[in-house]
């Protein structure tokens, strides 16, 4: 492997040249071509795409979920195809914090349990678990809904539960898979805000999107058609 | 101290584990129940099988230790030139010390007829006068077949409540004629066959008469079966030393002329055989037991397939493989045990009723508890660990996809 560059100040994470075939009956179909990306520490950037562009591999392997086919990926000193399972899990439970589209929480815990799950699997012990918890649920606003059910709170509650449980384990990345993707213009909007504070407050943020205007929120867009990434500049726009 | 720190962060998985298993378990009640109510069955019938054995065979050692006490059985087959024992032998052996006592075996059987009543394949033991003092209770009436009887060969006999009831209905069969095998006999009384477990075990005679005359009976005039009392239930090992000595000489020295049975190696013989029949049984009941754990797999496999997308969010969030497993195998583990400590109490309850209708002593057995306790939680684990598995190498984001 590659010997890595002396690290710069900041710098995340290093792409570079990945690809990503599936299998898809006898053929192979490439879903990511080449894709080379470089983030620093504190950034706020937007992958921006249509349906089927390859963004959804993308934001997976960026989350160590998926292993590259090909390419190189440096990830704070780590070289992430190298990686057992059980340190990828690990890379999982303390650097990263993964906001899904539909929120995805369990149904059967309240939204502190929630919560509290990736500290469980952290080994955090009980009482720190619940101050913290409740610390991200102040943060994102429903101090006054910590003990309700998933299903008794609103898409827009449900999306903060999601990001406080995406915050609480203090992870250096914050990975939004569409996270306004369900939710109305004004709840997107707030939840928008919500990103603009946690990104002033030095959290890295990447967003995975297919509407410009959410994309436009970022400081920094990429776009992604047919697993080609390009850089956007200037006005951002897309086709 | 970080591998203290992470040692507590695997306590708290664990504990979280339980509770995260326990409200699993209670998510599908019905599930849940039936799951465990097939390991419950598989426990309760080991668990009841072994323990009520067990009380039998207990019940069994002490009906042997209260009546066998002090008694041992000499079977000699005799050498070529001494096919058994005689008069002058039991004399010699009665010298012997602490020997009270002996009645010699002499077994006919026999054609019993009177008048038109006929009943074959009856059995008669030829015994002497000792055999009373050592059955104290068993006449019930007439005489005692006394040592004059035995000397003349007397054709004297007492005969056991079946045969009363069968020749001699409503009649008083003393001083009756019997005919044994066409021979004529006078009964002189009436006896209570010998119903103890050591009795059953060489078969209960229903005519007793003088040994001479079954020797003669038989066309024989030697002994080949004894029973030897002694004056106290410890001289066993003495005595049969001393005798295996005194039959040596009697015997020429030969091999294999004679067995010597005590109470101990009858008892000895027994408790093989009722643990084997327990193993046995056991051994059936455990089928039940795998039965039960196969119920076990199902549901967690079942479990697995539903809560796709669910193990898909933890491992993304951070669970590792190995933490998922353990989950699963604490639910399966759970659902086993909860199954066969119910099938322990159940068990315990059964056969102390089974005890208690068999009229035997219930004894709890330990060794039984540990072994439903035991082969459940290992039922948990063998039979948990695959779904487990399974549900630890699911993939991220496979299970993500379904969401």
């Amino acid at each position: 492997m590659q010997k890595m560059e002396t690290e710069q100040g900041g710098c995340f994470f290093r792409m570079r040249n990945i690809v990503k075939r599936y299998p898809l009956g006898d053929e192979y179909v490439t879903i990511l071509k080449g894709i080379s990306l470089d983030i620093d520490e504190g950034e706020f950037l937007s992958v921006l795409g249509p349906s089927g562009s390859g963004k959804s591999t993308l934001m997976n392997i960026i989350g160590c979920l998926d292993l590259p086919t090909e390419g190189e990926y440096i990830l704070r000193n780590n070289v992430v195809l190298d990686l057992s399972e059980k340190a990828l899990s690990h890379i999982r439970s303390r650097e990263i914090g993964f906001i899904f589209q539909n929120s995805q929480l369990l149904q059967r815990m309240d939204a502190m349990k929630n919560v509290e799950l990736p500290l469980i699997y952290a080994g955090v012990r009980p009482k720190e678990r619940h101050r913290r918890a409740e610390e991200m649920l102040c943060k994102v606003g429903l101090e006054d809904r910590m003990h309700h059910m998933p299903n008794q709170l609103s898409g827009g509650q449900q999306q903060r539960v999601a990001i406080a449980r995406a915050l609480v384990t203090h992870p250096s990345l914050l990975l939004a898979d569409e996270p306004t993707g369900a939710l109305d213009q004004t709840t997107g909007r707030q939840i928008m805000d919500l990103f603009h504070e946690l990104n002033g407050e030095g959290h890295t943020i990447i967003m995975i999107t297919h509407d410009v205007n959410i994309a436009r929120n970022a400081r920094r867009v990429v776009n992604i058609i047919d697993g080609v990434m390009t850089e956007a500049e200037g006005e951002v726009t897309f086709a | 101290m970080n591998a203290f720190a992470s040692f507590m962060g695997m306590v708290y998985m664990f504990i979280e584990s339980c509770a995260m298993a326990i409200e699993n378990i209670m998510q599908n009640r019905l599930r849940s129940f039936l799951t465990i109510l097939g390991i419950m069955i598989g426990v309760t019938a080991v668990i009841s099988l072994i323990t009520t054995i067990s009380g039998v065979s207990n019940s069994i050692s002490s009906s042997f230790t209260s009546m066998g006490a002090g008694s041992l059985t000499l079977t000699a087959t005799g050498s070529d030139l001494k096919e058994g024992l005689d008069d002058d032998d039991f004399t010699r052996i009665l010298a012997l010390e602490h020997v009270r006592g002996l009645t010699p075996n002499v077994s006919v059987s026999c054609t019993v007829t009177s008048g038109k009543t006929s009943e074959t394949s009856i059995t008669a033991t030829g015994t002497n006068a000792y055999y009373f003092s050592v059955h104290e209770n068993s006449l019930k009436s007439g005489r005692k077949i006394n040592s004059i009887d035995t000397e003349n060969m007397a054709r004297v006999c007492l005969i056991n409540k079946d045969l009363v009831e069968s020749f001699f209905y409503g009649v008083s069969p003393i001083g009756q004629t019997l005919y044994l095998n066409r021979l004529q006999f006078t009964v002189i009384g009436i006896f209570e066959s010998d119903s103890s477990v050591a009795s059953l075990l060489s078969g209960s005679a229903k005519i007793l008469m003088p040994y001479s005359t079954a020797l003669k009976m038989n066309n024989a005039s030697l002994v080949n079966n004894l029973t030897i009392y002694m004056d106290s239930a410890n001289a066993s090992d003495e005595v049969e030393e001393e005798l295996g000595t005194l039959l040596d000489e009697i015997f020429s020295y030969e091999d294999d002329t004679y067995t010597i049975t005590t109470m101990d190696s009858i008892e000895e013989t027994m408790n093989t055989m009722m643990s084997m029949m327990s193993a046995l049984l056991g051994g059936i009941a455990s089928i039940a037991l795998v039965v039960g754990g196969i119920g076990i797999m199902n549901m967690m496999l079942t479990s697995v397939t539903e809560r796709t997308v669910e193990i898909g969010l933890k491992k993304a969030i951070g669970a590792e493989p190995g933490q998922i497993q353990i989950q699963f195998l604490i639910e399966s583990f759970l659902l086993s045990m909860i199954g066969g400590l119910c099938g322990v109490a159940l068990g315990i309850g059964l056969s102390a009723l089974m005890c208690h209708l068999m009229g035997t002593n219930f004894v709890i057995s330990y060794g039984a508890i540990l072994l439903g306790v035991g082969f459940s939680a290992a039922v948990g684990i063998i039979f948990g660990w695959s779904p487990a598995r399974k549900a630890s190498k699911l993939s991220p984001i496979d299970a993500l996809r379904r969401m």
